[in-house]
């Protein structure tokens, strides 16, 4: 899940986590993780590490002028918006759904439990194409009735929000599903015993003890939103200024050679995805110490 | 009579955890659900307050019935073995939560706190999470957060089971005393028949599902009303046919009125207490391999008799003793 995630999106998550686990020792250990880190190095540190350095090649003033064109401003506020509605959705149906996995019993629940990784395995393309058929208003048997009432969702905001929603829904879920399955039943009961009804429950006992798989996992599925492609090329019709996201603008203004204003936003996109992740890796090592 | 367990049934899948079980526990006093692992105990318990439901029967506590309602209607208190604390919540927090969910004023929940704080002796804790306390720390502070709310019954599953033997010898002997003061109905379940005997008021024998017996600590111990309690309450040995306690069996070196002959064929010493293992001579059918019968007796005592293996000794059961006859002994031996 974390690695799909991190291969996607440009960001040293996953290594930031598993840094301060204990290793063997002596040859065997050097030799591990001298592997691990070429590895990583190789896939992840040095391309990453070269998108900043080509944005910044020319100095400051090529990227401060980037960043104030419309366009690329209009392209990372389209972006920002879709990533936080993804975030928004998929916090809640992924803690409800997570909840429904761990502590309910119900016919059904392996098949939705394989559903639910189904974003994840098919190609974002293919996500987009689906949306498509379903969405557009000439015989889609949603979009035809949307657009009877006014609604377009291809080729404007709520398309490209569904697809990025849609590529981003299992990893809420995945990050809390374990979370929820350690922190077992007892607490809740206890809760229930001392006279709790179930939504106090959840928002003063389930919640905090869950709070950092939920954390996690909005951060990764901001992470793969921000950087989403695939489906959102395909919903969005990719129109200059109106439905362009970043990644869109990304791959347009290097195809157009404008190759200063596209690193400049990879840059961004990369350094956002950076700077969250690592705060929470940080935040999140601290609490846990204090609390187990 | 505080709660009444009428006929209840509980099933998980094929297996029977509570057959027809009635069981009344009297108000203001200690009750020990005793029974071996998986006898049933804990989802009695669990019934009672609420956390499972049955499949048939009744469940009355106070004069209301509660069969139908759910746990945060039945104002019982409930301490986990595993203390289940609110590991986000400091140990005032924690304490606290019942009464915040019960809107009570700040003033009143805040002293309410420091008095339960001080009763479980952790006053000083107060700001700690549950992860800097200690085990006994811990099941101390679950029991203060449960008499919180001043429940009408307070339950408690194996409350010192993950508890090291020291302190949960201690624990035990301080439950006694808080619930001399307190006075709550208390009912813990436990499969240690030396904590139900020296904490409890009354106890409840619980083996396959069915009330075995229950009774006084005395009562259970002295007239067990089954084998299977007998055995359960203590060590047991088999001597003429019969099911005895092996500090029940006087031993002489010499022939005394009523007494059996025996050898002795093994001598242990554990602490102050030593295990004579002696077999019956004379009247038992030679070859045939009797286990023995097990006599205990105080290093003082053995050290008088001077006693070795090898020696005839002569072994009669105790005035008063509790005796049962065995339902399959192997080799009886005749008198």
């Amino acid at each position: 899940m974390v690695d799909t995630a991190a291969a996607d999106t440009p960001t040293a998550g996953p290594t930031l986590l598993q840094a301060s686990r204990p290793a063997g020792s002596g040859a065997g250990r050097v030799t591990r993780q001298a592997i691990v880190v070429v590895y990583l190095s190789a896939l992840v540190v040095i391309p990453v590490a070269l998108v900043f350095w080509n944005a910044f090649k020319d100095g400051l003033a090529p990227v401060i002028a980037a960043l104030t064109d419309p366009v690329v401003v209009h392209a990372l506020q389209l972006t920002l918006m879709a990533a936080l509605w993804s975030v928004v959705f998929n916090a809640i149906f992924g803690v409800a759904t997570a909840v429904l996995l761990v502590r309910y019993e119900f016919p059904g629940k392996r098949v939705l439990n394989a559903f639910i990784d189904l974003p994840l395995s098919v190609s974002p393309v293919v996500v987009g194409l689906s949306l498509v058929i379903v969405y557009n208003i000439h015989d889609g048997i949603l979009g035809k009735p949307l657009a009877a009432a006014g609604i377009h969702v291809l080729f404007s905001t709520p398309g490209i929000v569904l697809a990025t929603t849609f590529i981003s829904m299992p990893l809420v879920v995945r990050e809390v599903v374990p979370v929820l399955q350690e922190q077992g039943t007892e607490q809740e009961q206890a809760a229930s015993s001392l006279g709790a009804g179930g939504w106090t429950t959840f928002w003063r006992i389930t919640m905090p003890g869950i709070r950092w798989g939920v954390i996690y996992g909005v951060v990764l599925c901001f992470a793969r939103s921000i950087g989403e492609f695939g489906a959102v090329k395909v919903v969005s019709g990719n129109i200059t200024g109106k439905t362009q996201t970043a990644t869109l603008a990304v791959e347009q203004l290097y195809q157009n050679f404008n190759q200063t204003q596209a690193f400049t936003i990879a840059a961004v996109l990369a350094g956002a995805a950076i700077v969250i992740i690592s705060v929470v890796a940080t935040l999140r090592v601290r609490v846990e110490r204090r609390e187990s | 009579m505080s709660i009444i367990v009428d006929s209840v049934t509980k099933r998980f899948g094929s297996f029977v955890a509570l057959d027809d079980v009635s069981v009344t526990i009297p108000s203001g006093r200690l009750t020990a659900l005793l029974g071996p692992s998986g006898g049933g105990k804990s989802t009695l318990l669990r019934i009672i307050a609420g956390l499972e439901t049955a499949d048939a029967g009744t469940v009355a506590i106070e004069g209301t019935d509660a069969t139908n309602l759910s746990p945060q209607q039945r104002n019982v208190g409930f301490v986990f073995q595993h203390y289940a604390a609110f590991k986000h919540m400091t140990v005032a927090k924690n304490i606290a939560f019942g009464l915040e969910i019960r809107k009570r004023p700040k003033d009143e929940i805040k002293e309410r706190v420091d008095e339960l704080l001080k009763l479980v002796h952790l006053a000083q804790f107060a700001d700690r999470l549950p992860s800097q306390l200690s085990g006994g720390q811990r099941q101390r502070m679950a029991l203060a957060r449960a008499l919180a709310v001043e429940p009408t019954v307070l339950l408690l599953d194996e409350p010192f089971g993950a508890l090291d033997a020291q302190v949960r010898k201690e624990l035990r002997l301080w439950l006694r005393r808080l619930h001399d003061e307190v006075h709550v109905t208390t009912v813990f379940v436990t499969h240690d028949q030396e904590e139900a005997l020296e904490v409890a008021d009354d106890i409840v024998v619980i083996n396959q599902g069915r009330v075995e017996q229950a009774g006084t600590p005395d009562e259970i111990y002295d007239a067990p009303a089954s084998e299977f309690v007998m055995r359960f309450l203590g060590p047991t040995t088999e001597f003429e046919g019969a099911v005895v306690r092996p500090h029940d069996l006087d031993v002489f070196s010499i022939a005394v009125r009523d007494a059996v002959r025996a050898e002795v064929t093994d001598v242990q010493r554990v602490g102050h207490e030593v295990r004579l293992t002696a077999r019956a001579v004379g009247t038992a059918p030679s070859g045939a391999q009797s286990p023995g019968t097990a006599v205990a007796l105080t290093r003082a005592h053995f050290r008088d008799l001077e006693l070795d293996v090898g020696d005839t000794v002569w072994l009669r059961l105790a005035p008063g003793a509790s005796q049962m006859t065995a339902a399959n002994l192997t080799t009886p031996s005749a008198g």
